[in-house]
């Protein structure tokens, strides 16, 4: 038995010295071949998506169950949004998909100036949603609808949304729409405020409402609720958003120093994956945020 | 290098897809279809996530063990969803007594 065992231990020595002259620099020794450690990494990688799918799950959740209760506010809230930013802003981000597949696309062919080009076009679609979002999270603010500190149902001021391409344009770049005055006017307070739970109320000075109480809230309450969901939901995306942009802006540096070929360009498929589910949340995020009850 | 490459040619049509299903969204919106326009916007959100998934994220030329997992995921969320709306869609059942 003893002389079995060496000579099996010898052969293994050799054959370990043996490998190593045969196999790719990148390739990890747990992994029997490039094709198994990069399958192991789709699949790591899509373990991580699938935690983002819960947890962007449990908002959708929580949306599904307050349209469900409360519909009529859902409406009206969805209503205030501009479906012209909306639309836009899905428009840019399934743009930016594609360049990111054809960033892919260009690591599997080798060609690094051209992963470069379009990871950095990837990029700036990414930052041209992100402007946009900047622009609506402002007017929701002018507009009295952000739902911590003073929101104010019945709308208080008129939705400031582009109504073509041309103001869609201006206003992206910062012109504001004629008539309309950079400064939100001072509103003049109704002598006889109700700050309880009332529809009459354009206030609602609450916080940390219990379900219970939001059911006694009346619309003012349940539009609040409405934009607790648009915000925190929007707001999640883009911060994933952000983070994905950092990692291209890394990923387009290295492979601007020559790091990725033909064989190994994991960082940057696993990133495009990354990528794409941040678009597919917003495919779903747009319809039930901004189309509610649109026909109206 | 097993790996499959996607064309050029077929990522430009999944993405006029997308915009023509985008498109498509907009437009059901301002028809009033009452209950149904929740389900044709979730229909054709569906369809979009699903072109993105195969295609951009080249699950359709994955290995099934790869398609198997992304499938799971999607159940999972699945599960949640369902089982929680048992309980929402459900309450107003007791109110009613004969």
């Amino acid at each position: 038995m003893a002389v079995i065992e060496t000579e099996h231990r010898v052969s293994e020595t050799t054959d370990r010295i043996e490998i190593h002259s045969h196999h790719h620099p990148r390739l990890v020794h747990h992994f029997e071949s490039m094709e198994q450690q990069r399958e192991a990494g789709t699949l790591g990688m899509w373990w991580f998506l699938l935690t983002e799918i819960m947890f962007f799950g449990g908002m959708f959740l929580a949306y599904t169950i307050y349209r469900h209760l409360y519909f009529d506010a859902f409406a009206a809230g969805s209503n205030v949004l501009s479906i012209w930013w909306g639309a836009f802003n899905t428009a840019v981000l399934i743009a930016s998909s594609l360049t990111m597949a054809l960033a892919v696309y260009h690591a599997q062919m080798g060609n690094s100036k051209k992963i470069v080009f379009f990871l950095l076009f990837t990029v700036v679609l990414g930052l041209v949603f992100l402007r946009v979002k900047y622009i609506e999270y402002s007017d929701k603010f002018e507009e009295h609808v952000f739902p911590a500190g003073d929101f104010r149902w019945p709308l208080a001021e008129h939705p400031t949304a582009p109504s073509n391409v041309g103001q869609l344009l201006t206003m992206f770049i910062g012109i504001p729409p004629a008539g309309h005055t950079a400064e939100a006017p001072q509103q003049a307070l109704p002598a006889n405020i109700d700050t309880k739970y009332s529809d009459k109320s354009p206030y609602l000075g609450i916080s940390g409402a219990i379900p219970e109480e939001v059911s006694k809230m009346g619309m003012a309450g349940h539009v609040r609720m409405y934009f607790w969901l648009y915000f925190v939901m929007t707001g999640f995306h883009a911060l994933h958003m952000i983070i994905g942009i950092g990692i291209l802006l890394v990923l387009a540096f290295q492979a601007w120093k020559g790091k990725f070929s033909k064989e190994y360009h994991s960082y940057i498929e696993l990133t495009g994956l990354y990528w794409h589910f941040v678009d597919i949340v917003w495919i779903f995020l747009f319809p039930l945020l901004y189309l509610v009850d649109r026909h109206l | 290098m097993s790996e499959h490459i996607v064309s050029k040619k077929t990522y430009y049509t999944i993405f006029f897809a997308l915009l023509v299903g985008t498109a498509l969204t907009v437009a059901a919106a301002f028809v009033n279809l009452h209950n149904f326009n929740i389900v044709v916007a979730l229909l054709i959100a569906a369809v979009k996530a699903t072109l993105v998934i195969l295609f951009f994220m080249h699950i359709k030329y994955s290995t099934r063990l790869t398609k198997l997992w992304v499938a799971v995921g999607f159940i999972w969320l699945f599960i949640m969803l369902s089982i929680t709306l048992t309980d929402y869609l459900s309450r107003a059942w007791l109110v009613y007594k004969p």
